[in-house]
């Protein structure tokens, strides 16, 4: 270890970990590893580095709001009965006293009212989960606009889109389960969804029902996949998605010292466990409080589940609202077939564009991949602006979403602006298309722009603010060069490269097969790529910083700081310096 | 040393054509708390003072759980309810400052010494691959999985053939629709009745404009109207598909002959539930006639046999043909003449 402890605070030990007597840890690890032989792979992995930046926390968010869940979870189990058994209500709670309920919402108020702690777990249980899929879409975008999904990661991108596919189902399972007014409805809803597949929508209806709806199975049925089945595999694939990411080590950002080859950073034990540690501390502590302050869904309101009534204002959860802005947007086109109904109104908004938007999200990286042809592995994060299509790509997927999110709420709107919901409608319908091409083409020339700033800072230096007068009467704002640790950090980007060709005709002058495709793929690239502004090259640096000295030179006399006091007589600026970066 | 190297070490750029080269890690910066034992001391006090107020919120939760009581005082602090706002509060100090105390140990006390760790790539050595493959192909060879096609394909059918006992098993999660989802509790000569209450509605019970929320009396058996029981699933199944409302309007607002035909004295009796996916309409423009859904805002003019005026769903709100008993209160003249409620695959399309 060439690690400099001397001055490390003095409660810190100061001497290496192997000290001549072992010590009780030592000892305990040695107990460990006669039986373990775990020695060998944490040598390496107790010391493991990982870089520092704030984005790459909101992956830990989502995984600490599943541990609070996890927790939570388990208490609600303890009291929550998963059944439509039908009680007569007689808890705490005055105006349902003596109400007919199901034994769900019985035990759901119970827990409200009649357990300490319980209206805590159950609201902190809703934050965290509410939390738990912000984070993760959060963490996603991060993920996309830095370019950390790129090889060797996509794998990993996908289990991160499994991850939130499944805690966005493991949201509305567990919100259906209290059996209250508002979640009965999402259920007689998500009926309505499953009746409007072909051919087998009524028979999938009647098995998950048990019947016809609503029946006595769904609340059971939905508890057994809430808490066993879709827990189950969200613990194993975060697993995979945490081994995934000690194996390939964390992408890094590139600046001084920071290559594709090393990852520079703080080791496991202590600083990073520590951090981690006490970060689970820090969100499991929000959510608490969250869960104390702030009321979400009480479920006492809205009263037990009854098919004939319903609330103004009805939504879902808010991940669910995108699909719902869908199926409030779509027109009303139900067609006869050969004496069937297809309520493509209902199938298209609500089964198939969910299903098509994840399919997009998960292929991505692959799509990205298959038009640049990079075969390379990518341990150095972009800026987005370095990634102008890709960013662009996301902005506009981001701007679909928010637009169908809002138009889950044309009533709410409607209401607020005091406008015609149907305006609002047809507005939204038009928008969903627009919208998102607008984004992207806006984006896709913001990037690009930010990119010859970039270069512009780069190859004259940075604007300082101080405008020189000349001789003449002219002005000019003074540019100084940014620091080479800046400097580096914005260079250390590939140059983007058309992928080459492969022969498009062989020797005898016939195409060769699959030209087309390579056809395909050259013009996408040079779509995605061809606009792209590249860093300055040494040349190019070169002769700016020539230009610069020289002019350097022409202003000698002018070569003070000047912060507008200089001929007026308040004070001497002689001493003065300018901040040096 | 390993792979891990002090962060003064320059490491090798990698870009191609680099204009400014790489000036390597900055140099390690003392911070106040490694070289003043001051700010040490300063440091450790803030930590443990942390720690303290933890320990100090987990003794107030644990009063707070038994000083209040949840069931009498729920409405108490904002709606809050005393015993949530205080347990919440508590429970979040106790954990927020363990989480802190620990982060400001980690960044003022422990070492702050960045190291530097070199990637290997994600992929096996050659050697691996070579092995692996060859160790593969030789399982493979032994098996002779690949010269008995035989034994190989009717492996693949039985195992294949597994999936079918694993579908057919879920065939009992419930009945076949059968013809359930076309036909209602409505049977001509039933009495329209209030929801909730149950009793009969007289034509002039509602004035023009009014909405009420109807059922059908079979839901409400007594000995004197002689329905058979019932009660539990079946009374929420029947339920959903028979719920109704009654509106009044002046005759000649009527657009529809149909209608006209099954209405009394300007009393329409519509499907309450929605046709898009299921919700219960329940939002009446009275001088308009028009029935707008809360969940997706389909409207329906109900004026002109419930049709879509608005909105996402995909075809007209069912009518139900009402007539008057000798008694004078609304009765139904039939079921409903089709399927009432979202649409479904096997539903007649006309």
């Amino acid at each position: 270890m060439s690690i400099d402890t001397s001055k490390v605070a003095a409660s810190n030990t100061t001497t290496a970990a192997t000290a001549k007597k072992p010590s009780k840890a030592g000892a305990a690890a040695a107990w460990a590893d006669d039986r373990l032989g775990l020695a060998t792979a944490m040598k390496k992995n107790l010391r493991k580095v990982f870089p520092d930046h704030w984005s790459f926390m909101l992956g830990e968010i989502a995984l600490w709001s599943f541990v609070v869940l996890l927790l939570s979870g388990v208490f609600l189990t303890l009291w929550f009965t998963p059944s439509m058994g039908e009680v007569t209500y007689q808890g705490s709670y005055d105006p349902l006293r003596g109400v007919t309920v199901s034994e769900a919402y019985n035990s759901a108020l119970k827990l409200s009212f009649d357990v300490r702690g319980g209206l805590l777990m159950r609201q902190m249980h809703h934050w965290a989960a509410m939390v738990f899929i912000a984070a993760m879409m959060i963490h996603l975008l991060r993920v996309y606009f830095t370019g950390a999904f790129r090889k060797p990661r996509e794998l990993n991108w996908v289990i991160g889109c499994l991850l939130l596919l499944l805690g966005t189902l493991e949201g509305f399972t567990g919100y259906s389960l209290p059996d209250d007014l508002l979640s009965g409805t999402g259920i007689r809803a998500a009926d309505g969804f499953m009746k409007s597949i072909p051919l087998v929508g009524s028979y999938l209806s009647f098995f998950l029902f048990g019947g016809e709806f609503p029946g006595d199975a769904i609340i059971p049925r939905l508890f057994t996949i809430h808490v066993l089945l879709i827990p189950g595999l969200l613990l194993a694939l975060i697993a995979a998605h945490m081994l995934l990411l000690v194996y390939h080590k964390h992408t890094q950002w590139p600046g001084p010292g920071r290559t594709e080859q090393n990852v520079v950073g703080f080791p496991m034990l202590p600083v990073y466990a520590a951090k981690a540690g006490g970060f689970f501390f820090i969100v499991f502590g929000v959510t608490s409080i969250m869960g104390g302050l702030l009321s979400i869904n009480p479920v006492w309101k809205f009263g037990p589940y009854d098919p004939t009534k319903v609330t103004a204002g009805s939504q879902p959860d808010w991940y669910m609202g995108w699909p719902d802005g869908a199926l409030r947007i779509m027109p009303g086109w139900e067609f006869g077939i050969f004496g069937h109904t297809f309520p493509f109104n209902v199938f298209l908004p609500i089964i198939v564009l969910p299903g098509l938007m994840f399919t997009i999200l998960l292929l991505l990286p692959f799509i990205e991949n298959w038009v640049t042809g990079d075969k390379r592995d990518h341990h150095l994060l972009q800026r987005p602006r370095n990634a102008p299509t890709r960013t662009a790509v996301m902005v506009s997927l981001m701007t679909f979403y928010g637009l169908m999110w809002a138009a889950g709420g044309n009533d709410i709107i409607a209401i607020k602006l005091h406008a015609s919901i149907n305006q609002i409608t047809y507005f939204m319908r038009a928008a969903v298309f627009i919208g998102p091409a607008i984004a992207f083409f806006i984006t896709r020339r913001w990037c690009i722009s930010l990119q010859r700033h970039d270069n512009e800072t780069l190859l004259h230096g940075y604007e300082t603010g101080i405008i020189m007068r000349s001789p003449e009467g002219g002005y000019s704002e003074r540019h100084l060069p940014v620091s080479p640790a800046r400097a580096y950090s914005m260079t250390a980007r590939e140059r983007d490269e058309l992928p080459a060709l492969e022969g498009e005709t062989d020797a005898n002058g016939i195409p060769t097969p699959g030209s087309r495709s390579q056809k395909v793929k050259a013009k996408l690239a040079t779509m995605m790529y061809a606009d792209n502004v590249q860093k300055p090259t040494p040349e190019e640096l070169e002769e700016a910083h020539h230009h610069v000295d020289h002019e350097n030179e022409l202003q000698a006399g002018l070569d003070h700081p000047a912060d507008g006091h200089q001929f007026d007589g308040h004070h001497l600026v002689d001493e003065e310096h300018l901040r040096s970066h | 040393m390993s792979d891990q190297n002090s962060h003064d070490d320059l490491v090798p750029s990698t870009f191609e054509d680099e204009p400014i080269a790489n000036p390597g890690l900055p140099p390690h910066v003392w911070r106040p708390t490694d070289v003043d034992p001051k700010a040490e001391k300063r440091a450790e006090r803030q930590v443990a003072a942390f720690f303290g107020l933890s320990i100090l919120c987990a003794i107030l939760f644990l009063v707070s759980y038994f000083v209040f009581h949840v069931g009498s005082d729920w409405n108490t602090v904002g709606g809050l309810g005393a015993s949530n706002v205080a347990l919440g509060v508590f429970l979040g100090g106790a954990l927020l400052f363990i989480g802190i105390g620990i982060i400001q140990w980690a960044r003022k006390l422990m070492g702050d010494h960045e190291i530097v760790e070199y990637r290997h790539p994600a992929r096996s050595s050659e050697e691996d691959r070579e092995a692996t493959i060859a160790a593969l192909n030789a399982g493979l060879e032994e098996s002779g999985i690949g010269r008995r096609p035989l034994v190989r394909n009717t492996l693949l059918g039985a195992v294949g053939i597994l999936a079918l006992p694993a579908v057919v098993m879920l065939r009992d999660l419930g009945p076949l629709p059968g013809d359930k989802l076309k036909h209602t509790i409505w049977t001509k000569g039933m009495r329209v009745v209030r929801d909730v209450v149950g009793t009969p509605i007289l034509v002039s019970d509602l004035e023009i404009g009014d909405l009420v929320n109807a059922l059908p009396e079979a839901l409400f058996p007594t000995e004197e109207n002689g329905y058979p029981e019932i009660e539990g699933v079946e009374l929420q199944q029947q339920k959903v598909k028979a719920a109704v409302i009654l509106n009044r309007m002046l005759p000649d607002e009527i657009v529809s002959q149909q209608t006209l035909n099954w209405s009394v004295n300007g009393i329409v009796c519509y499907s309450k539930i929605c046709t898009h996916v299921g919700c219960p309409i329940s939002l009446n423009e009275r001088t308009t006639h028009h029935l707008l859904c809360p969940c997706h805002q389909s409207t329906f003019d109900l004026t002109d046999s419930g049709k879509v005026i608005f909105g996402p769903a995909g075809h007209a709100l069912p009518q139900l043909p009402l007539a008057v008993d000798s008694d004078g209160y609304l009765i139904a003249q039939s079921d409903f003449t089709e399927p009432v409620g979202p649409s479904f695959w096997e539903r007649d399309p006309s």
